[in-house]
């Protein structure tokens, strides 16, 4: 998990868990796959488009962005900075590019989640299961 | 386990005055707080509104704006704070900003992943009371209640000086310590009641117990007033006056003032927008003196408003300006370059540019789009020097005005990029020459009466020019139309950044803009938004001022606006990075200064302008 969390954001949202939302987290992690394959799409969508609207994509990637920091998705939250910097720049390459980047981190990141959680499930709800670091 | 929480998210139902009914909790304060959040995000709203209920606030939940505010205007008194979110697909963040603070004055928090200095100026200029950068931490939750303590201090604080009874301010002042001290105590409310009964002095019709210290702005009370006050044009709008013509028991001259105000700001954002073009001027122009007085500021929002409106068919406004300005009347697309800017009054500029000249412009519709703010709020300086340019070449005459709308949309909008996104932009492209304004918006424009008549006024708005210039909007308002017309003027003139001294008005503004309080960012602006041009300069402070563009001298402009009759010195890059709407701003102011400007700014917006502007 290293490197792809923001430990402090991610450790908010497990304060934010208690007794009346044991699944807080998880909730909010699944949440956000949920809501933000919808704006994965959209983007893969605009920049498939040609001329590319930069404005849209600019306009998604940063609610992606938000999204993505609200949960302490930290690479995907660089990688999404980068990609917006393409995107005022006009270059459609570059926004490729870059996408592809966040996908990845994005996948990646959905993975250890799903790992990360279901450790935590076998651990029980004591305490917040430990990160695998 | 919150006490008096039975009340559910909308406690509408309990009496009013104490969220918490009142037995419980006074000491629970801020516990059941009572809080609205805003945001399209689905995973921030889940996280938001968990926060939140750990904080023991109440939360309710909405994903669209317009949900948001009918839920609010259903239920005036149901909520004490309301979050919302920047970018926001069904409606634009500050325009929800706008809105509730105009109709139910509650306080506004914004926040976004965007933590850009324009957008949080943005923020700053539409009377946001915070500004959270997100991801947003429980930390930052906790303390919001402060916005909302604070916020009934002032709203009583103003009510007792707008009253204006010496024995009213006794019980007041009294009750004021009791506020603060029951803050604490957590029964707050209650006192604040306490305060309105002793009060019931004076004019208060306090038939509705003062208990509610917040009036609700229903659509029809809301048309009521606005009626009544263009029947008293803008300039005579007085609350009292309102108040008698709108014969609404239980109303009290209190809210109407606090009403009135926000009022004169919406519409001095919406006149620049979209109004006629006539409007340019009008409102703020008031035809009266170029020496702006304080009451051109006025004049110029009732023109504005009426146009605003509709009302007022933009010729009037524009004979009105011309007429004040001693310009040739504005040709209605003038749109009222007034620097609506209500409270950001950088924005307003943008408005009146949008008419100037270029009838195409649009801009007001920019601008008007969203809420004027598309006008400079902000920072104008972001009024891509091109546009100014632009302006500038429209209508050398009107360009002035006009295209200080353009400029002032150009500039203010940091986002808008220029061209308008914003809206507000739209005048840009026509005359250019204004572009100084955008800059003056942000300053309350010094009001350079410029000559022009330039009604833009616009910027003048910039009552931001005194330091937390929103509050302070009706000083500005006043001092800002009345500079702002003037300053239209003169920022037409000057603006056109021609170095024709079109801009006659040689609108100080530059320097009256807003030394001041450079560091407001707007208060320079205050200096009237005629004088955006200067103001901009001022206003610039960031920026620098270089706006400056064409030389506009305003002569005018001395007035700078009320606060701070900082003559100019905005000039002086108060906030040196400001600089992109800051720079053209000053730039423009420069210009129009022609000298006066500390200079400090070239002009060299055009190195600004575009880049400057952060989306």
């Amino acid at each position: 998990f290293q490197g792809y969390l923001d430990h402090e954001q991610f450790n908010q949202l497990e304060e934010l868990q208690d007794d009346a939302n044991p699944n807080f987290v998880e909730e909010v992690v699944t949440l956000y796959y949920r809501d933000s394959a919808r704006l994965v799409h959209s983007i893969e969508q605009a920049l498939e488009k040609s001329p590319i609207d930069f404005n849209k994509l600019d306009s998604y990637m940063h609610q992606f962005r938000g999204s993505s920091s609200s949960i302490g998705a930290k690479k995907v939250k660089a990688e999404c900075s980068l990609f917006r910097e393409y995107c005022r720049a006009g270059n459609g390459e570059g926004c490729m590019r870059t996408f592809q980047q966040v996908k990845k981190e994005y996948t990646a990141l959905r993975k250890k989640l799903e790992t990360f959680f279901q450790l935590a499930r076998q651990a029980g709800p004591v305490d917040r299961a430990r990160r695998p670091k | 386990m919150n006490p008096g929480n039975g009340r559910g998210v909308v406690s509408s139902v309990s009496s009013r005055v104490s969220r918490k009914s009142s037995e419980t909790v006074p000491d629970q304060f801020p516990v059941g707080l009572r809080v609205m959040v805003v945001d399209d995000d689905p995973t921030c709203l889940m996280i938001l509104e968990k926060m939140l209920r750990t904080c023991k606030y109440e939360v309710k939940r909405c994903s669209r704006a317009e949900e948001a505010l009918s839920i609010l205007r259903g239920n005036s008194n149901g909520y004490d704070v309301v979050i919302s979110d920047v970018h926001m697909p069904d409606m634009d963040g500050f325009k929800l900003l706008e809105q509730v603070g105009l109709e139910m004055d509650l306080p506004v928090i914004m926040m976004s992943a965007d933590d850009s200095k324009s957008v949080v100026m943005k923020g700053v200029t539409h009377g946001a009371c915070d500004y959270l950068i997100k991801p947003v931490r429980i930390e930052a939750l906790k303390n919001i209640w402060q916005h909302v303590v604070r916020k009934r201090k002032n709203e009583w604080k103003e009510v007792e000086q707008q009253s204006g009874s010496a024995d009213d301010g006794q019980p007041k002042q009294s009750e004021d310590g009791d506020y603060s001290s029951s803050v604490n105590e957590g029964s707050w409310r209650n006192s604040k009641r306490r305060k309105d009964d002793d009060e019931d002095g004076e004019d208060r019709d306090d038939t509705s117990t003062l208990k509610k210290p917040r009036v609700v702005w229903s659509v029809e009370l809301h048309q009521q007033f606005v009626g009544a006050v263009n029947q008293l044009g803008i300039d005579k709008a007085v609350p009292k006056k309102i108040l008698e013509l709108m014969n609404v028991p239980g109303l009290t001259r209190e809210n109407v003032a606090s009403h009135l105000q926000k009022y004169r700001l919406y519409l001095r954002r919406l006149s620049g927008v979209s109004q006629h073009q006539n409007n340019l001027g009008s409102p703020f122009m008031n035809p009266q003196d170029p020496g702006y007085g304080p009451l051109s500021t006025l004049n110029g929002i009732d023109l504005q408003t009426l146009a605003a409106t509709g009302q007022l068919p933009a010729q009037s406004l524009a004979n009105l300006q011309a007429a004040g300005l001693g310009r040739a009347a504005i040709a209605p697309k003038s749109r009222i370059p007034i620097p609506v800017v209500d409270q950001r009054n950088l924005f307003s500029f943008e408005n009146p540019k949008l008419t100037f000249g270029d009838t195409q412009q649009q801009p007001q519709h920019l601008n008007n789009g969203g809420k004027q703010i598309n006008l400079l709020h902000g920072i104008p300086t972001n009024m891509e020097p091109k546009q100014l340019v632009n302006l500038h070449h429209q209508g050398n005459s009107i360009p002035a005005v006009q295209s200080v709308q353009s400029v002032h949309n150009g500039s203010y909008q940091p986002q808008s990029r220029v061209q308008q996104p914003m809206g507000n932009y739209n005048p840009v492209s026509h005359t250019s020459p204004m572009i100084n304004f955008p800059l003056s918006s942000i300053y309350p424009l010094p009001n350079n009466p410029a000559k022009g008549g330039f009604p833009e006024d616009v910027t003048s708005e910039m009552k931001g020019s005194t330091p937390g210039f929103v509050p302070s909007y009706d000083i500005f308002n006043e001092l800002n139309h009345q500079q702002k017309v003037h300053d239209w003027e003169l920022q037409n003139v000057g603006l056109t950044f021609n170095a024709t001294q079109q801009a006659n008005n040689s609108i100080d503004v530059v320097g009256t803009s807003i030394v001041g309080s450079p560091h407001q960012a707007f208060p320079s602006s205050s200096q009237g938004s005629g004088l955006s041009r200067n103001a901009s300069v001022v206003h610039a402070n960031n920026n620098n001022n270089a706006i400056s563009m064409g030389q506009h001298h305003m002569s005018n402009n001395n007035f700078y606006h009320e606060n701070n009759p900082v003559r100019v010195k905005l000039e002086t890059p108060l906030f040196p990075e400001q600089f992109g709407q800051d720079d053209l701003m000053s730039a423009l102011l420069k210009q129009q200064q022609g000298g006066i400007v500390p200079a400090e700014n070239d002009f060299d917006f055009d190195g600004y302008s575009i880049d400057n502007i952060p989306v």
